[in-house]
């Protein structure tokens, strides 16, 4: 039995005549820890989500939850753990409080704990105003935080959060942000949580999986990432846009090129922040002049592109070279 | 730490379940409108098939409807339920109990409790309204519990059989494959007549169909008169009990997909 | 005429595209009327039933069941059009509502003629025949068609005036009484219950079923058939013009 509060060894999930969208995962999550499951749109995020919370069986590997086998122990796992996943799962017949009465009561719970214990969630999302209105009525930030209630009723020791924010305006995001942290470090509740925004793993998470097609293709806490590319990259734009092609000729004697605006050149130090003010020289030298300069440290984006040769944001591979104006 | 067990999980999909029903008109009306419609044809419209020659049946063609009208009101409500179940796979709500649920067994007896509730309101209403257009009950009170526990078995059959089906295709395309075994099921059978006036391919149809069984059970409760009342439960029990293997099997199809 | 053209080649290609809509409509009807004419054949012992085969006299039934199919169709067509914003870009067109609603009609037409000619041969190849010959079967087409554009145009107006699918299908309910408390089951003059019989008598549905039969069974009955076209055409009409006027004020342009 695993003491670790999310264990797995080479979890495999293939569908039939199709790809394996989970193709031999190892991970290991410890109690009290906001691991950030980080990839793009079909990297088996959510797949992997469904197997650790028994709604898929694996085709092949293990995987432990809360110290439970998922496959042979599934009862005990979802005892153990909470979940809001993609599709917030509401019924639009029903109302906020009628769904924290569902969910209660599912849980064991009746009478006056139940509605204490309902009362005191909506009121932590914000939904005590709307809680007897219909769910059909509500709109998609709502139908999130109700979820994220729901999914705290039995006062879980494991919360599964399958892109929480997507699609979510920035203050609900904010909103939502908040309210993980203050899970993980009021409670020691541990959290993992999918995501395909870097911002939202950079912020939340003491440690993040990168995946792509399957595979974990890096792990660590987002500094360690992002140290492990260790150079910063430096982005020129310039004022008259018809200098963009020598922009990019002076930078390219820096680094290798990288994504940036398309307004700009953007390069990869090789030799660390250090080289900045050759880069300044050498603009000037050529009498470019510049409206923005940026340094920017490495990104989990940049982690994603050294590993997999793509960008995590986007859907175009790497350019070297844009195409003028 | 859920404290969530077979009984709790079954009551609160019960609870759900019948909460939407009765606070839904489009739900509540087709388990109540299509059997009214149905008695009213034939026992309005057909009531005088009981001087057809050899029609002998005595509390008259209005009581004879009726103990069809019920097994159709029974059946069709476990049928309508299924409709629901269906739904919850197509929008996804259906996750949220797989998850929520420790038991998952429960989730099954929870549906089956919400369409037993619904069935006894329907059948309920039906009923009163057909006193008062003339059904006429000869049999005693055993009789009487006899007639309405087929009824139920009969429901909970329709249930567990659209459970199944709903569980393994997940989606509402799963309606016409629930709807249609039921609905020959019921027809195949003396539904206007006595077996022994129906002709034709229907009359060989009807000598196979264990609804023909309960059907004649059921006219034999009405009429004080109880008839093939073991083979009529002895099948019914056979049919629940197939139908709760079968959506066993149903709830492992649906564990087994996301 | 282009217009109209156009709009009647989309609405019948979209409905036969639509298998879910055109295979219940031929094929429940055909099963009932099987199950029915089996099961109640003993009820032609009873003393005036005019036929001495159930069938012959169930016939009329499906013509009815499929024009309730086609309003189920039309309305759920039209439905489909207004809460995907369809009807708003045929808005946008110099479109005529006039050719709008007369394309949306052929599409009726089209299922309905499909569902005539299926029960036709079907009541030929199993039945006894149609009693009033070749020529008989020409007008119970033009019945049955004028029946469905009856039933049809009421769904094509619900789903105007109401704009949803769901508004459509709980008319189903009021179709589905229309025929049953006719003289579906039985002739009326052998409906027992007096109740039954006046209501029977009330609705128009049985004078439909009634010219329908009337073909079939007996041959030419001059009263049945203007009966059957005077109450299948003045809905028609009232449901045609109903709906041209919810288009009206659905597609209002300024």
């Amino acid at each position: 039995m695993s003491d670790a509060a999310i264990e797995t060894q080479g979890l495999v999930r293939e569908f039939k005549k199709g790809p394996r969208a989970v193709d031999g995962i190892d991970l290991r999550v410890e109690p009290g820890e906001v691991y950030g499951f980080l990839g793009p749109n079909g990297a088996g995020k959510s797949t992997t989500v469904h197997m650790l919370t028994t709604l898929l069986p694996p085709t092949d590997g293990r995987a432990w939850v809360a110290g439970h086998d998922i496959v042979e122990d599934g009862a005990a796992v979802r005892a153990t753990i909470g979940a809001a996943l993609q599709d917030a799962a509401l019924d639009p017949f029903l109302t906020g409080r009628e769904h924290m009465k569902l969910q209660t009561a599912l849980h064991g719970m009746r009478g006056a704990e139940a509605r204490e214990r309902s009362d005191a969630l909506l009121e932590r999302v914000g939904l005590v105003q709307a809680a007897d209105r219909r769910v059909g009525g509500y709109s998609g930030g709502m139908k999130r935080r109700l979820d994220l209630a729901l999914a705290l009723v039995h006062r879980p020791r494991i919360l599964f959060l399958d892109e929480p924010t997507t699609g979510l305006d920035p203050q609900s995001r904010s909103a939502l942000w908040e309210e993980v942290q203050r899970l993980a470090a009021d409670r020691g509740v541990t959290v993992f949580l999918t995501t395909q925004y870097l911002e939202e793993a950079d912020v939340l998470a003491d440690r993040v999986g990168i995946i792509d097609r399957g595979h974990i293709v890096a792990e660590g806490t987002p500094e360690e990432l992002k140290d492990e590319i260790g150079r910063p990259s430096v982005e020129a734009i310039p004022q008259d846009p018809d200098q963009l092609a020598r922009t990019k000729q002076v930078l390219a004697r820096f680094g290798e090129s990288v994504t940036g605006s398309p307004k700009g050149a953007s390069v990869r130090l090789s030799g660390g922040d250090a080289q900045l003010a050759e880069v300044v020289r050498a603009l000037d030298a050529e009498s470019i002049e510049i409206n923005e300069l940026q340094l920017h440290a490495p990104t989990l984006d940049d982690v994603f592109l050294a590993k997999t040769g793509r960008s995590l944001e986007g859907d175009a591979e790497v350019e070297t070279e844009v195409a003028a104006a | 730490m859920s404290r969530g067990s077979f009984v709790s999980v079954a009551r609160a999909v019960a609870w759900r379940n019948i909460h939407n029903w009765a606070t839904n008109p489009t739900l509540i009306i087709p388990g109540l409108l299509f059997p009214m419609f149905f008695f009213t044809a034939f026992a309005g419209g057909l009531s005088r098939i009981d001087n057809v020659p050899g029609f002998e049946y005595g509390p008259g063609y209005t009581t004879f409807v009726y103990g069809f009208i019920l097994l159709q009101a029974a059946t069709f409500g476990g049928v309508f339920s299924a409709f629901s179940i269906a739904r919850d796979f197509e929008s996804g709500f259906s996750r949220r109990l797989m998850l929520g649920a420790a038991n998952r067994n429960g989730i099954v007896a929870g549906y089956w409790i919400a369409a037993l509730v619904r069935a006894a309101t329907n059948i309920a209403v039906i009923t009163v309204i057909a006193l008062v257009v003339g059904l006429e009950i000869h049999g005693n009170g055993v009789d009487v519990v006899g007639l309405y526990t087929l009824a139920l078995l009969m429901n909970a059959f329709a249930l567990l059989f659209g459970t199944g089906v709903a569980m393994r295709l997940r989606t509402m395309q799963a309606g016409p494959a629930i709807q249609t075994p039921a609905f020959l099921l019921l027809f195949l059978a003396p539904v206007w007549v006595p077996y022994d006036l129906l002709t034709g391919w229907v009359q060989a149809a009807a000598s196979v169909n264990p609804v023909t069984l309960v059907l004649e059970a059921d006219r034999g409760f009405l009429e004080g008169d109880p008839t093939k009342v073991l083979p009529a439960f002895a099948v019914v029990a056979l049919l629940v009990s197939i139908s709760v293997l079968w959506a066993r099997g149903g709830l492992r199809s649906a564990e087994r997909v996301a | 005429m282009t217009d109209v053209a156009l709009l009647a080649q989309r609405s019948v290609v979209r409905t036969l595209r639509q298998p879910a809509m055109v295979v219940p409509s031929l094929v429940f009807p055909l099963l009932l009327l099987s199950i029915n004419s089996s099961g109640l054949e003993t009820a032609t012992h009873l003393p005036g039933f005019p036929t001495d085969s159930y069938f012959q006299f169930a016939l009329a039934i499906p013509f009815i069941q499929g024009a309730l199919f086609s309003a189920n169709s039309a309305g759920t067509n039209v439905a489909s059009d207004i809460e995907t914003g369809f009807l708003n870009r045929l808005s946008l067109t110099p479109l005529r509502r006039v050719s709008l609603m007369m394309g949306q009609l052929t599409g009726i037409l089209a299922l309905g003629l499909i569902q005539a000619v299926t029960f036709v041969a079907v009541g030929l190849a199993f039945g006894d025949g149609i009693a009033a010959g070749p020529g008989g079967v020409v007008v119970l087409v033009l019945l049955s068609l004028t029946i469905s554009l009856a039933f049809g145009a009421v769904g094509a107006f619900v789903a105007l005036r109401a704009g949803n699918g769901e508004a459509v299908q709980g008319t189903f309910p009021l179709f589905f009484a229309a025929l049953f408390l006719s003289s579906m089951s039985l002739p009326r003059d052998l409906i027992e219950a007096d109740w039954f019989r006046t209501i029977a008598t009330w609705n128009p549905v049985s004078y439909m079923l009634e010219g329908i039969r009337s073909l079939v069974i007996e041959g030419w009955d001059g009263e049945a058939l203007a009966l059957a076209f005077a109450c299948a055409g003045g809905i028609a009409a009232i449901a045609v013009a109903a709906a041209g006027s919810a288009l009206r004020t659905r597609m209002v342009r300024t």
